[in-house]
Order: structure tokens, then C-alpha cells, then sequence
């Protein structure tokens, strides 16, 4: 599977290869080893599924691919992290800079308490841009891009904690679109939704993959089998199985994958 | 035996009820008492005038000015200090004995009479460094007397700021000090406010540390190193002298009323910031 080049589009075809590449990759929390020997792809323009069962080390590999666990006391990570071949773990990676490229959705909406617009241009004026014109063109371009524009161009002001859930949390998208990330990693992004919010989601998600490389992780299978294209299942630290959606869920290799995703297990 | 819940019910809130009107009670009662006392002297002329004889006669004017100087000045110095170490105890460090320790020793100094502040400003301040008694050396005392209660509360309404914001912000590339100025500040504005609030409150109704450090001088200042005398001050002098009690009380009604607009000032900027941050 580690040849997939010919699904690669022709916007990202210059830089071939896999987006991001995990190696070998050992994590500690303390004396607890939470990741044992992972080595995946996550391919360029395509949606990565992270499944398995509660505790299973899937949060804690997404978290790798940005390094968020580097807030965490007594982490300890060996291995290689690679974002278009460059070691992100290397000493002289710029974290924030890093975290700009490879963006996060996180499982409960989580807008600050702030106007639709301010939430949106959070990371622009983070970065300092002050230029009217072109945070006018972000905000816009970003809400777009995760399907709000037309719910929220007359409500820029409005509190954000006012939307409903599900424009929230695409709402989080969007601010994360307005950093131009390449990467968003997404946290069990639909489990606080309801089947018709998850649903808009998951759309917005295959949308998104065209100008993106996105990493989902996710505890509901069938969101995997819909919107995937590339899955690995863990269990307990390792990585059990990674292939192609339809193969791991079709004619999975491992008997406990099987177990798996038939529901016997998990 | 055993009462009814629904008898206890009654009687419960009858309780609460009764302590909440009780308190109220007293602080109307001791509002009324002061304004009734003291506002037929309070006049333009009193306001306005320099004290004469004492405080016999004239007006408050220079004092008045002390007292909106002194707590500014501490304020000025304790609230940088205070919100800074805050914002380092809760975002740079992480929780260790020795944070522990901090923090209980801050507990300790909230703790401690506003005298021994101002023995400690009489000796240091006003004796060694040759501050002499001056607003300086007031605005300096009370900083450090109501440093804890700053940090204290500063601290509390970080803390209160959820940790989904911090992540937020960290996972979009914000460094910690960005998250700092643009997250966690604005949205602990409000506690951080009533440590202020807090603060000068203890500032204004304080006496003996300013008597000690600031002296007790009822003339306007024209530098930081000129003593001043704050209403607090000249209400205790006035009264405790026998010089004059109709102006003691009159002092009083001015200082209640300019805490009360005080208060009122903050409450309202406050929400109007908040208003407008949620826009």
C-alpha cells in the first residue's frame, strides 16, 4: 500500500510521497508505554481513520502528528515524525510554527466565547495581520470552505456559543481553515453531534480532502467505512492493522481486527 | 420524632431568608446612618476647599485627592505585579511543592494585620531608603499589602478559564504569551477585576499603615514625596481628636458615596467590555 502515487493529485503531485510518515514510534506517559512500534503513512489529500477501542493509544498518536502532547509533564517520544520528510521532532522545529501546518478539531466544539468573526480571525491576528482587506477575504473564504457562509454571513457578530452544536464545531473548522493549515487532525470530531450534524460533518470532511490531508479519529466505525480512505486499528498500543479502508473492512488481515469490526470486540 | 421535610423546608429558607435580610439590614442601617449624619455638611464649599483649623473648618479638597492618589499608586504597582505573578504561577509552571508553598505563603500574607504592613513600610520605606512619609512611600506600603489578595484572585479566575481555550489557541500555532494576552486574560478579565476591586477597597478604608507611611499631612501633594492624608485618615484623626464630628461624618458620607460610584464605575466598564468583546 505504501505506493499510491497514482491517486495523488495533480496539485499535490510535485511533492510525491506520503504527507506524513510515523516510524518505529514509542511513546511514554511517565513509566506507561501508550504507543509500541507505530509506523503508518497518513497519504497526501486523503482521510486517514484512527479506529479502535477506548484507551487504545488513537488520540495519542493523532496528538503525536502535532506535537499537542509536548504539554503534557513526563511525555517521552522516540521514533520519527516526519511532515513532508522533515523530522518534526528534531530540535530545531518551530512547535508553533509546526501546530500552523498541522491544525486540530478537537471533540467538543470549542469556540471561544468571542463574535463568529473574532473566532474566525483568532489565528490571523495571533500572527499579527492587521490588513482589513485581507481578513475580510479570510473570514469569508473560511466560512465557505466549511459550509457557513450563507448560515452566518448575517450573523458575523453573533456570540459564537450561541450556533447550534454542529455549526460550532464546523465553525472550529473553519477558524483552523483560516490558518491555511495542510494537515487537520481531527478528535472524535462528531461525538458530540447527532446523526444529521455528524452526517454534515462527514460531508464537509470529503470536501475538504481535496485541498487537505486530514487524520480522523473516531470510535464509530461506520463513520470510518463512510468517509475513509486509508485504516488503522489499534489495540493497546499497537498498531494492529493499517491498509486501505475497504480491505480492513472487508477482508481484514489480523483475526482481531475481525473481532473487531464485526462488533465482537471493543 | 422526626419533622416533616416539608415543616424543615419552611424553616430552612425562613433561616436563610431571615440572615439575608438581616445583613442587609445592618449595611442600610449603617449607610443611612452615616449619609443622615454627614451630608447636611456636605456642600460644593467642602468638596472644593482646603481643611481649615485642623478640619474644623474648610473643606476635604487635598484629602480627597489623597485618597484617589494613594490606592492608585498601589494599585499601579500591585496589579502588574500581581497579575504577572499569576499568570507565571498558573501558565509557566507547573504545580510542584514549590508552587505549593507559594501559594500557601501568599495565603499566609493576605492574612496579616495592614499594622505590621505598615510597620514593615515605616522601617524600610520611610526609615532606610529615606522615602520620608509620602505618597511614595504609602503607594509602596499598601501595593505590598494588598499583593496577595491580588494574586490571589488573579490566580483563581485564571484558573477558571477553561483549558479547551489554552488548547485552542496552542493547537493554532499561538505561542504561550499570545494565548496569555489574547485567551486567558480577556476571559479572567472579570475576576481580575473584583482583585482590583478588592484591593482598593482595602486601599481606601485603610488607616494605620497609611498613618505610618504616608503620613498624615492634609495639604495637596505636589510630589510623590509629599506626605498625604486620605479620608480614611482624616475621619479617624477628626473623630479620635474630638477636632470635629460633624466633619468626621461628612468625610464619611464623601468617602461611601465615592466608593459606591467606585464600584458602580467598574461593575459597568467591566460589562461593557465584555459586551463588546462578545461582538
Amino acid at each position: 500500500m505504501s505506493n499510491h502515487a497514482t491517486q495523488i493529485p495533480a496539485a499535490a503531485a510535485a511533492a510525491t510521497g506520503p504527507k506524513m510518515r510515523v516510524e518505529r514510534l514509542d511513546l511514554y506517559y511517565g513509566a506507561f508505554q501508550a504507543l509500541r512500534d507505530v509506523s503508518m503513512p497518513f497519504a497526501r489529500n486523503h482521510i486517514t481513520a484512527l479506529i479502535g477501542p477506548s484507551g487504545c493509544g488513537k488520540s495519542t498518536l493523532l496528538r503525536v502528528l502535532n506535537r499537542m502532547n509536548d504539554l503534557i509533564p513526563g511525555v517521552l517520544v522516540q521514533g520519527l515524525v516526519e511532515l513532508d520528510g522533515c523530522d518534526i521532532y528534531a530540535p530545531d522545529t518551530d512547535v508553533c510554527e509546526l501546530r500552523t501546518r498541522v491544525g486540530m478539531v478537537f471533540q467538543r466544539p470549542n469556540p471561544f466565547p468571542l463574535s463568529v468573526r473574532d473566532n474566525i480571525l483568532f489565528g490571523l491576528r495571533v500572527a499579527g495581520v492587521r490588513n482589513r482587506g485581507r481578513l475580510d477575504e479570510t473570514l469569508e473564504r473560511s466560512l465557505r470552505s466549511a459550509w457557513l457562509w450563507e448560515n452566518l454571513k448575517d450573523r458575523l457578530n453573533d456570540p459564537a456559543i450561541d450556533l447550534p452544536l454542529d455549526q460550532q464545531q464546523r465553525l472550529c473548522i473553519a477558524r483552523l481553515l483560516a490558518v491555511s493549515p495542510e494537515v487537520i487532525l481531527m478528535d472524535e470530531p462528531c461525538s458530540a453531534l447527532d446523526p444529521i450534524a455528524t452526517a454534515k460533518i462527514e460531508e464537509l470532511m470529503i470536501g475538504l480532502k481535496r485541498d487537505y490531508t486530514i487524520v480522523i479519529v473516531t470510535h464509530n466505525m461506520q463513520q470510518a467505512a463512510r468517509i475513509s480512505d486509508f485504516t488503522g486499528y489499534m489495540l493497546l498500543g499497537d498498531m494492529v492493522e493499517f491498509g486501505p479502508t475497504t480491505k480492513v473492512f472487508t477482508d481484514p488481515g489480523d483475526v482481531r481486527t475481525q473481532d473487531y469490526i464485526s462488533g465482537r470486540y471493543g | 420524632m422526626r419533622i416533616p421535610p416539608r415543616q424543615v423546608q419552611t424553616l430552612v429558607v425562613g433561616m436563610l431568608g431571615g440572615a439575608t435580610l438581616l445583613t442587609l439590614a445592618v449595611l442600610v442601617f449603617i449607610v443611612v446612618f452615616v449619609l443622615d449624619k454627614g451630608l447636611p455638611v456636605v456642600t460644593w464649599t467642602f468638596l472644593a476647599a482646603n481643611p481649615e483649623d485642623m478640619g474644623r473648618a474648610g473643606g476635604i479638597f487635598p484629602i480627597i485627592v489623597g485618597t484617589l492618589l494613594l490606592p492608585l499608586l498601589a494599585l499601579g504597582i500591585a496589579l502588574p505585579l500581581g497579575v504577572g505573578s499569576a499568570v507565571y504561577l498558573n501558565e509557566y509552571t507547573r504545580e510542584t511543592q514549590m508552587t505549593r508553598i507559594i501559594r500557601f505563603g501568599t495565603d499566609c500574607l493576605a492574612g496579616i494585620p495592614s499594622i505590621i504592613f505598615g510597620l514593615f513600610g515605616l522601617v524600610f520605606f520611610v526609615g532606610i531608603l529615606h522615602m520620608g512619609w509620602s505618597l511614595l512611600s504609602g503607594g509602596l506600603t499598601l501595593a505590598i499589602m494588598i499583593l496577595p489578595t491580588i494574586i490571589r484572585t488573579s490566580e483563581e479566575a485564571i484558573r477558571a478559564v477553561p483549558q479547551a481555550y489554552r488548547e485552542v489557541s496552542c493547537s493554532m500555532g499561538a505561542t504561550r504569551w499570545e494565548t496569555v494576552r489574547k485567551v486567558v486574560l480577556p476571559n479572567a478579565l472579570p475576576g481580575i477585576v473584583t482583585g482590583v476591586m478588592l484591593g482598593a477597597g482595602r486601599c481606601i478604608s485603610e488607616t494605620a499603615a497609611v498613618i505610618f507611611t504616608a503620613g498624615t499631612v492634609a495639604q495637596m501633594p505636589v510630589s510623590a514625596f509629599d506626605s498625604v492624608r486620605t479620608m480614611a485618615v482624616h475621619f479617624y484623626l477628626l473623630a479620635r481628636e474630638g477636632i470635629s464630628g460633624e466633619n468626621a461624618y461628612g468625610t464619611a458620607a464623601v468617602l461611601i458615596l465615592a466608593v459606591l460610584i467606585l464600584n458602580t464605575v467598574a461593575y459597568w466598564t467591566m460589562h461593557a467590555f465584555i459586551r463588546r468583546k462578545a461582538r
